[in-house]
């Protein structure tokens, strides 16, 4: 992709929603550790108000978080919808007209129903005006690329799908839909951190340039499996969170006094009875504890993998190289992770401490998918190298490491 | 006619208070429960408490050891009074008023705030059938009502906009059941004769249960250990 003026500031702004999704999926954390997601009981609205009109003085107690969290969506939501119009240029120009029509239509159509109240007439009739207006001026460039362009349209259909599960996941009173809600949460944050790294220029210098060592295949499908895992892991971790099991095990290292707890039924009733927390949580259930479990044995799992991962990368690229470097920085966020996974059982889920969990777990899925993403873009050269595709020679620098 | 229908209501008046009686007990605690603690509640409502703390309420008990919020109940009774009366759980300085309380399936479970501020009423039920609600309630708004289909065991209410209000409604398919008052007594009304398993149930303490013979009427008295 050429480098001008407008795609430095569309990186720019790629990155800038690459950090408003990370703060948004730090106030979810902060949410789900209050354990305030119920605190709103409506939505789109909030206490019957239109979400942007709702008084600061009622932003008390559970209802900050939640609030927050919704503002903080809306603030990401709209800059995904700017982000894939920058993307797309001239055709979007199109979208955002008769999108505008729809939401305008909607307003007037509102305006005729005693239910609906006129704060929501009127924000609906006002974007939608808005947004006609601004389609004839903005966007009138050409797209950055085919590709980028469908990856901007792909955001804006996840950042919708995010809010209408964030919604739903309220009035349906429905757990299950919070753990996808958590879970695309990370899928989305991935998606547009790969944005703000393939608009860089640093990202076109690097396509321009040949590795210095190749990535051999494995080595990527290693690093593509531990991505993966990890995912896996924050989803474990998410379906924790919504399912109330972050303390079905509240002791480390052992659970439950043992190596692995009973889960029978009187084990399980003197576990109720002895949980003295002014929380009042659900009842700890086996399957509770068979999930925490997991979550546990998972940790093990992705900090092998991401070992693995560092020693194959060194081995094969030399410890010298960026790629072996951020891999190293990956691994020391896996041993955060790793210990913040443990102070929060310890600190009887504090809840700053929960959310730092699930920010570092965000940002250790980031690190590998980036990963993975730049040794795959590599493995795209036509490498003047023989050693491309290749595991280094034994004597060749920085093998054997 | 009409002399032939009073003189059948005088004998059913009749017959019914000679086969139906009270159970009566007191339940005890005894040993000593973990201290109960502190909740850190906010500043808005800390003020509503005029200063006093805010304590958890696992074990309230009075100076004789009697235990309150135990759930006593006939188990497998069938029938019982009629549940048209709605059982009214307050809200006031941002707790749930009573703490714990008992209802037959189907009976209005009323909920009031008295507090100048705004709460949602987030019941959390376990058992299918019973169908999990979330509404909000304004300061001095309408009261809210709940009713459940299926028999439940210590269904609990929360308050997400506050995270430390709970209350617990147990709910019955027949109309023997009673919560024990503050000195740990209980009384449970209009149990026809015969023989039955009386059951006691703490949130924290656990089970106990006594098979009892209801001649007119029955007491029974029980201990529940602090876990």
């Amino acid at each position: 992709m050429p480098q001008t003026a407008e795609h430095l500031w569309l990186h720019r702004f790629a990155v800038l929603t690459a950090l408003a999704t990370l703060l948004l999926i730090g106030i979810g954390g902060l949410v789900t550790s209050h354990g305030a997601g119920m605190a709103v009981p409506d939505w789109p609205n909030s206490y019957g108000y239109n979400m942007f009109t709702f008084p600061v003085s009622m932003w008390v107690g559970g209802i900050l978080y939640e609030h927050s969290h919704r503002l903080a969506g809306s603030v990401v939501g709209f800059m995904t919808l700017v982000l894939a119009l920058w993307m797309n240029g001239r055709p979007a120009a199109k979208w955002l007209r008769w999108g505008s029509v729809v939401v305008l239509a909607l307003g007037l159509v509102a305006s005729t129903s005693a239910k609906v109240k006129l704060d929501n007439v009127l924000f609906l009739v006002g974007t939608g005006v808005a947004g006609f207006g601004i389609s004839f001026v903005w966007p009138r460039h050409e797209a950055v690329s085919p590709r980028l362009a469908r990856f901007g349209l792909l955001a804006l259909v996840l950042v919708i799908v995010q809010g209408v599960l964030g919604g739903l996941r309220v009035t349906a009173l429905a757990d299950w839909l919070g753990i996808f809600h958590g879970t695309l949460a990370q899928c989305f944050l991935v998606l547009m951190c790969a944005i703000a790294l393939v608009t860089s220029d640093w990202w076109a210098r690097l396509k321009a340039e040949s590795p210095p060592v190749a990535v051999p295949a494995k080595v990527r499908r290693f690093l593509l499996i531990t991505t993966l895992l990890i995912l896996g892991q924050l989803a474990l971790g998410a379906s924790m969170r919504h399912q109330h099991a972050g303390l079905a095990v509240p002791d480390f290292p052992l659970a439950h006094g043992k190596v692995w707890p009973a889960t029978d039924t009187i084990s399980l009733e003197t576990y109720n009875r002895s949980r003295n927390d002014h929380r009042e949580f659900k009842p700890i259930t086996a399957r509770q504890i068979h999930l925490h479990m997991a979550h546990r044995i998972g940790a093990l799992v992705v900090f092998g993998h991401v070992l693995g991962c560092l020693l194959k990368l060194r081995r094969t690229m030399g410890a010298a190289h960026p790629v072996a470097k951020a891999a190293g920085v990956w691994f020391g966020l896996i041993c955060v992770q790793f210990g913040l996974g443990i102070w929060t059982v310890l600190s009887n889920k504090a809840a700053d401490i929960a959310t730092l969990h699930v920010l570092v777990g965000a940002a250790s899925l980031v690190t590998g998918a980036l990963l993975t993403l730049l040794t795959a873009a590599w493995s795209g050269h036509s490498c003047p190298l023989p050693a491309c595709g290749q595991e280094r020679p034994p004597h060749a620098p920085g093998a054997g490491l | 006619m009409k002399s032939l229908i009073l003189t059948l209501t005088a004998v059913a008046i009749v017959a019914g208070s000679a086969s139906a009686g009270d159970v009566t007990g007191k339940i005890t605690l005894k040993g000593t429960p973990a201290p109960e603690k502190e909740i850190p509640v906010d500043p808005t409502c800390g003020k509503l408490q005029a200063g006093k703390k805010v304590m958890t309420r696992f074990y309230v008990s009075d100076a004789t050891g009697g235990l309150a919020d135990c759930v006593v109940y006939l188990e497998g009774a069938k029938g019982g009074a009629a549940s048209d009366k709605a059982v009214v759980i307050d809200q006031k300085g941002c707790e749930y008023l009573p703490y714990i309380n008992s209802a037959q399936t189907g009976q209005p479970i009323r909920v009031l705030n008295s507090d100048p501020l705004m709460h949602n009423v987030h019941p959390t039920p376990a058992v299918d059938g019973n169908k999990e609600d979330n509404k909000a309630q304004m300061a001095g708004g309408k009261p809210l009502d709940f009713a459940f289909t299926k028999a439940e065991k210590f269904l609990r209410f929360k308050c997400d906009v506050h995270p430390w209000m709970f209350a617990y409604v147990s709910v019955f398919d027949h109309g023997f059941h009673a919560v024990t008052g503050k000195d740990g007594s209980f009384k449970i009304t209009g149990v026809p004769d015969g023989k039955y398993k009386l059951v006691v149930e703490h949130r924290k303490g656990g089970k106990v249960e006594k098979e009892i013979e209801v001649k007119g009427s029955a007491k029974a008295d029980f201990t529940i250990e602090a876990k």
